[in-house]
């Protein structure tokens, strides 16, 4: 630490290129010009410039946090310099793109690019305004760590809840106009960004409600942790319940589709929490077991050629639960003694083979090949046939909930503990009784169980199934999405979902830079916060020992 | 203790019908394709000519997997990315240019030289920033968190190169002096598969040289040997674990030009899968013995490009050629259940988790 700040200029230059490094890969990637289409303020300010001015800003913070008791004009000066050489470099990439011709090489280099980032001016003009913009973004972001503590949480809640109700835009204003009406929806909103009044009341009134509920939390002595009887318990759950019963209601189909999406990763991700949160097995070949499932329920269910026993869904259902589970432990039962990262390839391994042997002419007579198997019947519940969105959300629903009581229970269970037990030493946990190949069996089953029992819902969803949706990223996608929630916490993986799988299907521009966001998501999380966002407390304590114990000390 | 032995048996058991079960599925196969013999010993020769070239590819990516192995004892999931960023670059940036002005056609082999230059570079760049800025930080942490943050870099080169030169992909420019073949024995070898080889040997002499005699390579022996010791001998260890990660990733970007001239196209999506066959090749020959990556490397190419027509195609699979990738994940998990210390046989540590 004392390093850093005795070679402070050389931090700040070094911060500054940095911010320009960033900024320059995000205009020459393409991500400026994608989300330059989108605004934060109607005809203001856009999610590219948010892109171009916020790695300054960030960088900017946490810089200062490390160099606070230089004084304000040091920092300030340092900030300034960071602000000053991202935007500098930024005008670089425009000079040198005027220069050569860069574009035959780096496709992303377009004439909408460059107008962006010169705000449709000259050269020399628009460096001046990307240089000034950048410098004035980077102070505001160092002159925040002065600002006393409560009021800078305030306001940087209020700023982030600001972006995401601009971020939600669109889709907000959808909503509002169809419970409240047109005129009403477009006092706040234009029909793609927030209107530039409302977003200041938004954020004035977000920034008061933080600032009063952070004052309140100081004030109020930290409460003891109240015993609830199981009946109260149940009775704070019950508006969550009718929450959760109406939610269709609430967001309309297109919606609904997104989270009856959001749901199966959920699913899934529980499942994989299981394995990977609880057990320590990282498995990167878990969409074998949600293509198992997929595919057994489309040929027990499908009225098409394929299908060998036209079922009902209900019928299918447990059957796919069960073909999964023992696919766990089938494909379990070679790695029972690999650890680790041998266990990680050898299952990417069984996830490739699974998703070439679904598309080769070898199984094509029983699965269809890339061709996939078609018809697959919707569910029906009474004689009503389960066709909207709508109504697949409470199939969605219950199976989500069911995986959430049961791996809930199971953390909590004997197992659960063996489970833990054996993640954080197998040499260990054996001495101590455990049954390794029993438990280790044990979690392959019921995280394969649940993939499997979002593979079935999945295909009926779909009607049709084909290889390529159960390709690798699909792994990746739910291994992502625990990481983030926090390994072994079911609250983080709700969260993490919502997140990962509910964003990227809101925001359509995402979408291209998606699996660049994920990958990059996976390391800032593993370097900054690896137990998450919603950590389990086990894995907080045990990857925070450290601190606490600075602390006390 | 008695129940513990019962499900041990059981496993055992398990293992040894599988290895079983796919010694006489291969055997049944191979013995049904000699008996119909559809191909001729020349068709043969072709199918082991092109393994040897395929194969020395994956040598020269397996090393990195190999070194980076040996000295972290983490497995490099992002060194696929080294290769294709490398190439990738060079081909977008470089050879299509060169093609285009005709550079290429008066001077081959100073284009080649350059391509080559360039691919190399630019993987040792990446490498050494993911090294810096993903690995580094975790070299304590428990050893999942490497682990997913190589994932994760992977992923971000991945689409991040996608980025700067589209998700299409780019045809390697055919260069004239390479084009046609040379006779040998009764068949005739593609003049790019000799060059591939002719430089696979040379790189792999190099390597030798550079990890035996000169003072880099033997610092970073040492530190994979023991960190602890070898900074004790006044070795800078953060700068040996970068040299192993820069030589890793000359040898990927060297593998990039030879996929270029082998295939003949580039895309940003082409790391994987030889990344991953790589891996394999670095198992198969024992994961932290630099000659068991390249012999590795060369059996994986050779089963590769033997093993469909030689044992699937007598199982009367139709389209066997679609199942190529499946012997090459099969070895990866057989071997790593059967074999884990790979065929040269170094001791590897049983107990790493």
């Amino acid at each position: 630490m004392d390093n850093l700040t005795s070679s402070g200029w050389r931090q700040a230059l070094l911060q500054g290129f940095v911010a320009g490094l960033i900024t320059v890969s995000a205009s020459t990637i393409g991500m400026v010009e994608l989300f330059g289409t989108r605004y934060f303020l109607a005809g203001l300010f856009t999610m590219g410039q948010l892109l171009l001015f916020a790695p300054p800003a960030v960088l900017a913070f946490s810089l200062a946090g490390k160099i606070k008791s230089q004084g304000i004009s040091i920092v300030t000066v340092k900030a300034a310099a960071i602000g000053a050489i991202s935007g500098a470099m930024l005008a670089l990439l425009v000079w040198a793109n005027q220069t050569f011709p860069l574009r035959t090489v780096l496709i992303n280099l377009s004439p909408k690019l460059m107008g962006l980032l010169t705000f449709d001016r000259s050269l020399a003009e628009g460096a001046l305004i990307l240089i000034g913009v950048s410098v004035a973004t980077a102070v505001f972001g160092a002159l925040l760590q002065f600002v006393p503590r409560l009021y800078r949480q305030a306001l940087l809640s209020a700023i982030i809840t600001t972006l995401g109700v601009g971020l939600l835009a669109p889709l907000l204003f959808e909503r509002i106009r169809n419970f409240f009406g047109q005129s009403v929806a477009q006092l706040v909103f234009t029909s793609s960004a927030l209107q530039v009044v409302p977003a200041i009341i938004i954020f004035a009134a977000s920034a008061a409600l933080f600032y009063f509920r952070g004052k309140a939390a100081l004030n109020s002595k930290p409460k003891a942790e109240q015993k609830l009887n199981p009946r109260q318990k149940m009775l704070r759950q019950i508006p969550l319940a009718i929450f959760l019963l109406i939610l269709p209601m609430l967001l309309g189909s297109y919606l609904t589709e997104i989270t009856n999406n959001v749901g199966i990763f959920l699913l899934m991700g529980l499942g994989l929490n299981i394995v990977v949160g609880l057990a320590g097995l990282l498995d990167l070949g878990y969409v074998a077991f949600f293509a198992i499932g997929a595919y057994t329920m489309a040929v027990l269910t499908s009225t098409g050629p394929l299908g060998v026993a036209q079922m009902s869904f209900w019928a299918a259902l447990p059957i796919c639960v069960a073909v999964s589970a023992l696919a766990g432990v089938l494909l379990g039962t070679p790695v029972l003694r690999m650890r680790g990262d041998y266990l990680a390839i050898v299952t990417l391994g069984f996830g490739e083979i699974i998703r070439i042997l679904a598309l080769s002419d070898l199984l094509k007579p029983f699965i269809g090949g890339a061709q996939g198997i078609l018809q697959i019947p919707k569910p029906s519940i009474a004689g009503i046939t389960l066709i909207s969105p709508e109504q697949l959300y409470y199939v969605i629903l219950g199976g989500a909930l069911l995986a959430a009581f049961i791996s809930n229970r199971l953390r909590e269970s004997r197992v659960g503990r063996t489970w833990i037990a054996m993640r954080e030493d197998e040499d260990v946990a054996e001495a101590m009784g455990i049954n390794l190949v029993r438990t280790k069996l044990l979690a392959f089953a019921i995280g394969a169980g649940f993939s499997g029992l979002a593979g079935a819902i999945f295909s009926p969803k779909l009607t049709s199934i084909f290889p390529h949706s159960f390709n690798l990223l699909i792994s990746i996608n739910i291994l992502s999405l625990i990481i983030v929630g926090g390994l072994g916490s079911i609250p983080g993986t709700i969260v993490g979902a919502l997140v990962l799988v509910g964003l990227p299907e809101l925001l359509r521009e995402f979408a291209e830079f998606r699996w660049l966001m994920y990958g990059l998501l996976l390391v800032v999380m593993m370097l900054n916060r690896p137990e998450g966002f919603i950590p389990s407390d086990v894995i907080r304590r045990e990857l925070h020992s450290g601190d606490e114990h600075r602390a006390e000390v | 203790m008695k129940d513990r032995l019962k499900n041990l048996d059981l496993i055992t058991a398990f293992l040894w019908l599988l290895r079983a079960a796919i010694i006489l599925v291969v055997a049944w196969g191979t013995f049904k394709t000699l008996l119909s013999n559809p191909y001729t010993s020349r068709n043969w020769l072709d199918f082991i000519i092109f393994g040897i070239a395929q194969g020395s590819m994956y040598a020269l990516i397996a090393i990195g997997y190999t070194l980076v192995y040996g000295v972290l004892k983490m497995i490099n999931f992002a060194h696929g990315e080294f290769f294709m960023s490398g190439i990738f670059t060079a081909t977008s940036a470089l050879a299509i240019p060169l093609a285009a002005s005709g550079f290429m056609d008066q001077h081959p082999l100073l284009s080649l030289l350059a391509i080559g230059l360039l691919s190399m570079l630019i993987s040792v760049g990446i490498a050494l920033l993911t090294e810096r800025i993903a690995y580094r930080p975790l070299r304590h942490a428990p050893r999942l968190m490497p682990l997913i943050t190589a994932i994760g870099a992977s992923f971000f080169w991945q689409y991040y190169f996608r980025g700067l030169f589209g998700s299409q992909v780019r045809p390697f420019p055919t260069v004239a002096a390479l084009q046609g073949s040379i006779p040998f024995l009764n068949t005739t070898v593609l003049k790019t598969h000799v060059l591939v080889v002719v430089v696979t040997v040379l790189a792999l002499v190099a390597l030798n040289f550079f990890i035996t005699k000169t003072r880099a390579g033997m610092a970073i022996r040492s530190v994979s040997e023991n960190k602890d010791v070898a900074a004790l001998m006044g070795i800078n260890v953060d700068r040996a674990i970068s040299m192993t990660f820069a030589t890793g990733a000359t040898m990927a970007g060297l593998a990039g030009l030879l996929y270029a001239l082998v295939y003949g196209q580039v895309h940003f999506f082409m790391g994987f899968i030889p990344g991953i066959k790589a891996f394999t090749a670095a198992v198969l020959g024992g994961i932290g013995n630099i000659p068991g990556a390249a012999v590795g490397g060369l059996l994986l190419g050779l089963f590769e490009s033997v093993g469909p027509s030689l044992f699937l195609q007598g199982l009367g699979i139709p389209a066997f050629n679609q199942l190529k990738d499946v012997i090459a994940f099969t070895m990866l998990v057989l071997v790593l259940i059967f074999r884990p210390q790979g065929i040269m046989g170094e001791r590897l540590a049983e107990k790493k988790a």
